[in-house]
């Protein structure tokens, strides 16, 4: 650095007295405004130009990150599958089951439908087939209660072939129509704007009479899935803690050329594909795989006892630790590298024993890795599906592996996004208790 | 003077070209289907044979799955498929969104012998908007090295006294519990009944609580023959294609039980607006007729969607291998097989999979 001990001065503001010699009068520039204006609109010129450089990014994240979230977290509790019709070619918006909608607003949850309820279902069923949307409006009714789809579908093909009275004609055609369950369903899918979705997620659902009560037990998955995760997570981020602090501590004391080759070993790996480390893992750790041979030609195992490490919570542990492992060792090398041994040092020389040194010396300056470290982990390891789907077996499926299968295989896009906003949630919770509990401008990530 | 004699060259290659398509009234057929050796079982089997009759020119076009493409076509109102070839799944749920053009099927052409062809497919082969053209089966195969005694029946899969070993099973509810209800008893006419009750799914879980802990995961198709070959289970649901393949063209020592396999079909669809509606329509009549889908089987192992095709099969490509026995759609391997009930799994997937998942996860 310099070692003149000027003050810095911008070149481009010539600063003068002013002419009149008046010491406490105000400052201009050599063109005659007075300072403080001129100062604050060359600042804003500079805001202005920091802001078109970052105007880009911030396009880019709203455009491919904020906006796209949002509107997967909008459906979490907006679904017009029971409500509005977009046809698909046109982009023509109707209105659908409207007449029902009126039923319902008219009467109070519980009423028994009376045959204007079921002439108004008949005039939204004509609709429908009409439209060719009896499908997705009764998949709407479908996730709330199992086998109405099909009650639709079939109901658009034989509409036309009724005549009244039409309970008695809809109760022909399937009983199932009487039903007070598919009512209370239909009379919660007739708002767009629901919550049936987040009670869904929490192994919650609505009664008859509208009371929120807990699904049948042998239903109930994502509760205990969400607690599975958490606990996972909590689990493989002190494994990859407890493996990497060493590993750190070696890699920013060896001298640079030992670390740099020793660094290799530890990014190596992060640069491999993680369907490859995954498969690896399996290589490894299945009931025929290299690890059960070499107990068993050791003899340390028989044949027939061999361990089960494979497609269970064992496998899903120590596959993500693994792949994890990078995320803390790298935080926790940055703020290692720059402590200076010589704290250690004199802390010895004024007589702590080693272990003081470490505890009230060296751990507290390691704090804001450990910290950056364990978030990274934490959340993406709340969040991994790819390593549990594969060798996670029946126990080791973790809450991402349902959203996975509600968006791409059941397609309940809306129950998919309602898990995720409380995964965000909880993690977002976390994130605030971090702050409280350690601060988050005491985070160092590299 | 080079360049200008290749733009010669291609302007008259263009002007014939035109004039050849010309010639049948501008009419050709692109295709869409899943590429690879299936799409090659299909341009051998059906393409070219059609071209070679009506002179229709067919172009076939890959996709991962051709009803997203067609999905995506439709919506935006530019098609360019005039055939897509698609799941089950699919083939129902496009329909029903109004997406696909209605086939009649008086354009299908009777069986050789004159049976027609609403009698000759197999059952719920011909849809409102789609007729299938093979038959695919989820079936139960194992390592023929693991066994003195060869299992030949579904029960054999959840008996881990007489044939012990880990147990391969796809993670989701579909075909697992109706693998279940037909092991242990119910026949396959019967499955889907049962499987409506709520004794009848609970039924399903007590049979599958009896090889749990034995129970190895697999997710993707190509996951069963590897785990039947490294030794990882000694039996395991799988798509038949990849056992036979696994078999036949790389040797491993597994082998199929066709006892209780589910069958699945792959239909040819045609969207809403294809440019080529009438040859599309000729193209579908043509490929679905029984030499057509006995021919496909010389390529790949899946069945044809016709009884009468079955009698017709011949060798597999290798020149040595009797395709007809190898067929999900053979006769013997009939016997006590289900088919894939949509219309079921629409309605009930969504429970049935959170029940799957809860007893997973208990």
């Amino acid at each position: 650095m310099s070692d003149r001990n000027e003050i810095p001065v911008d070149p481009h503001v010539a600063v003068v007295a002013t002419a009149t010699g008046v010491i406490d009068g105000d400052l201009t520039t050599a063109d005659g405004r007075p300072l403080k204006k001129a100062l604050q609109s060359a600042n804003a010129v500079r805001r202005r130009r920091a802001f078109y450089l970052v105007a880009p990014l911030l396009v880019f994240i709203l455009v491919t990150f904020i906006f796209p979230i949002g509107q997967m977290l909008h459906r979490s509790f907006y679904n017009e599958g029971f409500t509005v019709h977009e046809d698909v070619t046109t982009g023509v918006r109707t209105p659908i089951m409207t007449d029902l909608t009126a039923w319902f607003e008219a009467h109070p949850r519980g009423t028994e439908p009376d045959e204007a309820a079921f002439v108004a279902l008949r005039n939204g069923i004509a609709q429908l087939d009409e439209l060719k949307a009896a499908g997705s409006a009764g998949t709407r009714i479908n996730y709330i209660r199992s086998g109405s789809r099909s009650m639709f579908t079939k109901a658009g093909r034989k509409w036309d072939k009724m005549e009244p009275p039409y309970k008695e004609a809809f109760l022909e055609l399937d009983e199932e129509w009487g039903d007070p369950e598919l009512w209370s369903a239909m009379r919660s899918a007739s708002h767009s704007y629901t919550l049936d979705f987040y009670l869904a997620a929490v192994d919650l659902a609505r009664d008859v009479e509208g009371q929120v009560v807990a699904v049948d037990v042998k239903r109930q998955v994502y509760v205990k899935l969400f607690i599975r995760t958490l606990i996972l997570s909590v689990l493989i981020t002190f494994l990859t803690f407890i493996l990497a602090y060493p590993i750190a501590h070696l890699l920013a004391t060896l001298p640079l050329r030992y670390s740099n080759l020793l660094m290799i070993f530890v990014l190596l790996p992060f640069w491999t594909s993680l369907l490859v480390r995954t498969t690896s893992w399996m290589v490894l750790l299945q009931s025929q795989g290299v690890v059960n041979d070499a107990l068993v030609a050791t003899g340390l195992l028989s044949d027939e006892n061999r361990l089960q490490m494979m497609y269970n919570q064992i496998g899903t542990v120590v596959a993500m630790t693994h792949i994890l492992l990078p995320f803390m060792v790298l935080p926790l090398y940055s703020v290692m590298r720059p402590i200076d041994p010589s704290y250690v040092r004199a802390a010895r020389s004024l007589g702590a024993t080693s272990w003081t040194a470490f505890r009230r010396i060296y751990f507290p300056q390691t704090v804001p890795g450990i910290g950056a470290g364990a978030l990274l982990v934490f959340i993406l390891a709340v969040g991994y599906y790819i390593t549990p789907a594969l060798v996670g077996g029946a126990d080791g499926q973790l809450i991402s592996n349902l959203i996975a299968f509600h968006m791409q295989k059941s397609l309940n896009w809306s129950l998919a996004a309602a898990l995720a906003s409380i995964l965000l949630a909880g993690v977002l919770v976390l994130y605030w208790l971090y702050d409280k509990l350690v601060g988050i401008d005491n985070l160092k990530l590299g | 003077m080079k360049i200008k004699s290749i733009l010669m060259a291609s302007a008259l290659a263009g002007v014939a070209g035109a004039a050849l398509a010309e010639s049948h009234g501008g009419q050709e057929v692109v295709m869409m289907s899943w590429g690879g050796a299936y799409g090659k079982s299909q341009e051998e089997a059906y393409n070219k044979p059609f071209t070679a009759e009506t002179g229709i020119p067919v172009t076939m076009v890959d996709a991962d799955n051709p009803a997203t493409p067609l999905k995506a076509q439709v919506e935006a109102g530019n098609v360019s498929i005039d055939v897509a070839d698609v799941e089950f799944s699919d083939a129902v749920r496009l329909c029903d969104e109004g997406l696909l053009e209605e086939i009649d099927p008086s354009i299908l052409p009777p069986a050789p012998d004159g049976t027609p062809a609403a009698e000759d497919f197999i059952d719920g082969a011909i849809q409102d908007c789609a007729v299938a053209n093979i038959v695919w089966s989820t079936v139960m195969a194992y390592n023929a090295d693991a066994f003195t005694t060869a299992p030949d029946s579904i029960d054999d899969f959840f008996n881990l006294d007489e044939f012990p070993g880990k147990r391969g099973l796809r993670k989701t509810a579909k075909a697992t519990l109706e693998m279940a209800l037909m092991a242990d008893g119910v026949p396959a006419g019967e499955v889907y009944d049962v499987l409506e009750t709520e004794e009848g799914i609970d039924r399903a879980f007590a049979k599958l609580d009896t090889i749990k802990d034995s129970i190895v995961w697999w997710e993707a198709g190509a996951q069963p023959p590897q785990l039947l070959a490294d030794g990882e289970v000694t039996m395991s649901t799988a798509y038949n294609g990849r056992i036979f393949n696994a078999a036949v063209a790389e040797g491993q020592p597994l082998e199929i039980v066709w006892d209780g396999q589910i069958l699945d079909f792959d239909l040819f669809v045609i969207p809403k607006g294809a440019p080529h509606k009438d040859a599309a329509m000729q193209y579908i009549a043509f490929a679905t007729d029984t030499q057509r889908l006995a021919d496909q089987a010389k390529w790949i192992s899946y069945g044809p969607a016709r009884k009468s095709s079955g009698a017709l099969v011949g060798l597999y490509q290798d020149g040595k291998t009797e395709m007809a026995p190898h067929m999900p759609t053979a006769a013997a391997n009939l016997e006590n097989a289900l088919v894939n009930n949509f219309e079921f799994w629409v309605d009930m997937d969504a429970e049935l999979n959170e029940r799957f998942n809860a007893w997973l996860a208990q």
